[in-house]
């Protein structure tokens, strides 16, 4: 497909930035998924790995399945690959029921974990493997596999043996032999695992460049939500079989909607709260570990009840050393531990409640002229619209 | 390290040189000056003799008389040479046709639960809890005529037994006369061999990861296919290795031959046997021995190689 439609091609490069902000088909009421889970249930023995689960993912799409593992994820993915068949539910491609197919007639290729690659086979066989499946003519399946290792920066290493690649290379491999056949969906089980972290991250933008490149669909499964982060243009969080959210990125960090979601998606403070009272936009919290209460924006009408949370983000944590005016919001404790990671220091800071709180600070200065350390008293406020309300 | 640490690791290095030495090619040199020595229908000494006592002279005018007669003599038989061939071609069709069992057998083992698979791993190695002479011995008991393969054909009512016997060569018509024919020295070979080319399959066999396979049916292929794209040619090595460590040795069997071929059955061992025991030719019998071993030595090269091929892709 062409991205230039989009008009996204400056000057001859591809600008993902631009094809991703106006890509929501999943807003479009009228947009019809590729991939369509069905209330799809699959049981081994007697625990139930993926449990009713609804899911549509469109064309083009990059999706992310993110879980811890256990969760449920590999089997979804194995459900659409066909490794697996649904006890109960449908799995569709496009208008094709595909629940009962066996893998090798499903136009959906996955890129192993592992990378699966055949030993016996070189560079060139491998990547060759499905075209010969599709018994593609040779001149044709030649020219696909020079596009093919040419995509993923292969070149002069089409002779080797997986055994002479070193593991950056035989994930490049896995990846070309899996587009290879050109596949409706791609499928990639945790694909930057193995890989060191400098080399993950440079691969997480190739990865997206070469999806948008070839204009297809890709689907991930990670226990990495910064890898979910980075790659995806939505995300669904799993929990024991079940989907809890799906959204884009931004909305599963800065909404979302449940604890268990909160706490996955990266660090969260959590402080249970009873909504006393409402006002127009906003509502007003009592709770244990604030002398003054809270107040947090809230769109929609909350119950005025207790049982609730508000779940605030480190980095929206603002740390004073004197103290500020009483109200709420606030929170008083002392310094307990403190984690510098170079970019960020994390505070761990102890309330007079007797729980601990984070905040984390960018060290946008090179020298702090009140350096904050262990032991110090410090205060802790936060903007109304930076707590979320949450119910479960 | 200290001193006595490495002292007794070399020790440990040479031992098995000295193992081989040993009892290896000590008794090779002492067949291979056997078969250099004269031809004499006697029990040793053969001439020439070393004589020691003479020095230098003595070790000269040894080997100068040392000649190659007795392989002149294996050349202008006919005998001999069609005992080669003909050995050579019986280990190689029971070669093939081991492989045809032993690789299914091998397969089928893989793809049994781990618990399984233990219990059928011990199961083959089980009749080597039984001396091998009185395992062919037993054969002998079921293809004689009257005995228990008959008498089982017989229970069932086999007709056509006569056009049996005749595509087997077989003297005379029904019970079935397998006893003494080529296809018993199979049979024999066969069952007797079929350990060594089963461990070896299932051993590359088990090592297969089975997510090639989830890969190969990921990119089109039906599970036959699977097979002959993905399992057949990974497991090659195996199949290399256990068909030259049943070759080999069968090539120079004589156990199975003497007790289940008969008279007809012409393999070297029995050659060998009979120039030692019968003829009392130990010169002339070593020399088919150590033409037998030169002739295996390319095999045997072979299979050294796919073991090391083995070694370094098991990594």
């Amino acid at each position: 497909m062409d991205p230039g439609a989009d008009g996204a091609v400056t000057d001859g490069r591809l600008n993902i930035g631009a094809i991703r902000s106006s890509f929501a088909p999943w807003e479009d009421p009228a947009a019809e998924p590729l991939v369509r889970f069905e209330k799809v249930t699959k049981r081994f023995g007697s625990v139930t790995a993926v449990n009713a689960v609804d899911l549509a993912i469109y064309e083009r799409e990059f999706f992310a399945l993110l879980g811890p593992s256990g969760c449920g994820k590999t089997t979804l993915m194995r459900l659409l690959a066909g490794f697996e068949t649904p006890d109960e539910g449908r799995v569709w491609l496009g208008d094709n029921d595909l629940s009962d197919d066996p893998p090798h007639r499903r136009p959906v290729h996955l890129m192993f974990q592992s990378y699966a690659l055949f030993p016996h086979l070189t560079v060139e066989q491998n990547v060759a493997f499905g075209l010969k499946q599709q018994k593609l003519p040779k001149g044709e399946i030649a020219d696909r596999v020079a596009e093919m290792v040419a995509l993923v920066r292969l070149e002069g290493m089409e002779r080797r043996r997986p055994d002479q690649l070193s593991g950056g290379q035989r994930q490049r491999v896995a990846l070309a032999r899996a587009l290879a056949p050109r596949p409706q969906v791609l499928l990639l089980d945790e694909p930057l695992a193995a890989l060191d972290r400098k080399l993950r991250e440079e691969t997480q933008f190739e990865l997206m460049a070469i999806q948008q490149r070839l204009g297809m669909t890709f689907m991930i499964v990670t226990h990495d939500q910064d890898e979910a982060m980075v790659l995806a243009d939505r995300i669904a969080v799993m929990q024991a079989g079940e989907i809890v959210q799906v959204g884009r990125p931004t909305e599963i960090y800065e909404a979302p909607v449940s604890r268990y979601v909160a706490d996955f998606i990266g660090d969260v403070n959590l402080f249970e709260a009873a909504a006393v009272s409402a006002e127009e936009g906003e509502t007003r919290f009592a709770g244990p570990d604030s002398p003054g209460g809270y107040l947090a924006s809230t769109d929609e009408g909350v119950v005025l009840d207790g049982g609730l949370y508000l779940a605030v983000r480190p980095e929206k944590m603002v740390m004073h050393l004197d103290p500020p005016p009483e109200g709420p919001n606030r929170l008083a404790g002392k310094v307990l531990d403190i984690g510098y990671l170079g970019d960020w220091t994390t505070y761990v800071v102890g309330l007079e409640s007797g729980r601990t709180v984070r905040a984390a600070r960018a060290n946008s200065a090179r020298l702090v002229e009140r350096p904050v350390g262990w032991d110090d008293p410090v205060w802790l406020t936060f903007a109304p619209d930076a707590a979320v309300v949450l119910t479960r | 390290m200290s001193a006595q640490h490495r002292d007794r690791s070399r020790a440990a290095a040479i031992a098995p040189f000295l193992w081989l030495g040993l009892f290896f090619l000590f008794p090779f040199l002492l067949v291979l000056r056997l078969s250099l020595s004269d031809i004499a229908l006697a029990v040793p000494p053969y001439a020439p003799q070393l004589d020691l006592s003479a020095g230098v002279d003595g070790v000269r005018e040894f080997l100068a008389a040392l000649d190659f007669e007795t392989y002149g003599r294996l050349g202008g038989d006919r005998l001999y040479l069609a005992a080669y061939l003909s050995s050579m071609r019986i280990a190689a069709i029971s070669t093939g046709i081991l492989l045809l069992i032993g690789y299914p057998i091998a397969y089928a083992m893989v793809r049994c639960p781990p618990a399984a698979r233990r219990a059928l791993v011990l199961a083959v190695i089980l009749p080597f809890w039984t001396s091998f002479l009185i395992r062919i011995y037993a054969w002998i008991a079921i293809l004689k005529p009257a005995g228990l393969l008959n008498a089982a054909l017989g229970a069932v009512g086999v007709a056509p037994l006569n056009l049996l016997n005749a595509a087997l060569g077989a003297v005379g018509l029904a019970p079935l006369n397998l006893l003494n024919t080529e296809a018993a020295v199979h049979i024999g070979l066969v069952y007797a061999y079929l350990p060594f080319m089963v461990l070896p399959l299932y051993a590359v066999l088990e090592r297969q990861p089975a997510e090639l396979l989830e890969a190969a049916a990921d990119l089109g292929c039906t599970p036959v296919q699977a097979f002959w794209r993905v399992t057949f040619p990974m497991s090659l090595p195996g199949v290399a290795a256990g068909a030259l460590l049943c070759f080999i040795p069968m090539v120079g069997e004589f156990v199975v031959p003497d007790l289940l071929g008969g008279s007809q059955t012409l393999m070297l061992g029995k050659v060998i046997w009979t120039e030692f025991f019968a003829n009392r030719d130990w010169p002339t019998a070593s020399a088919v021995a150590v033409a037998l071993i030169v002739t295996l030595i390319v095999p045997l090269t072979l299979f050294q190689r796919q073991q090391q091929r083995l070694l370094e892709g098991g990594r």
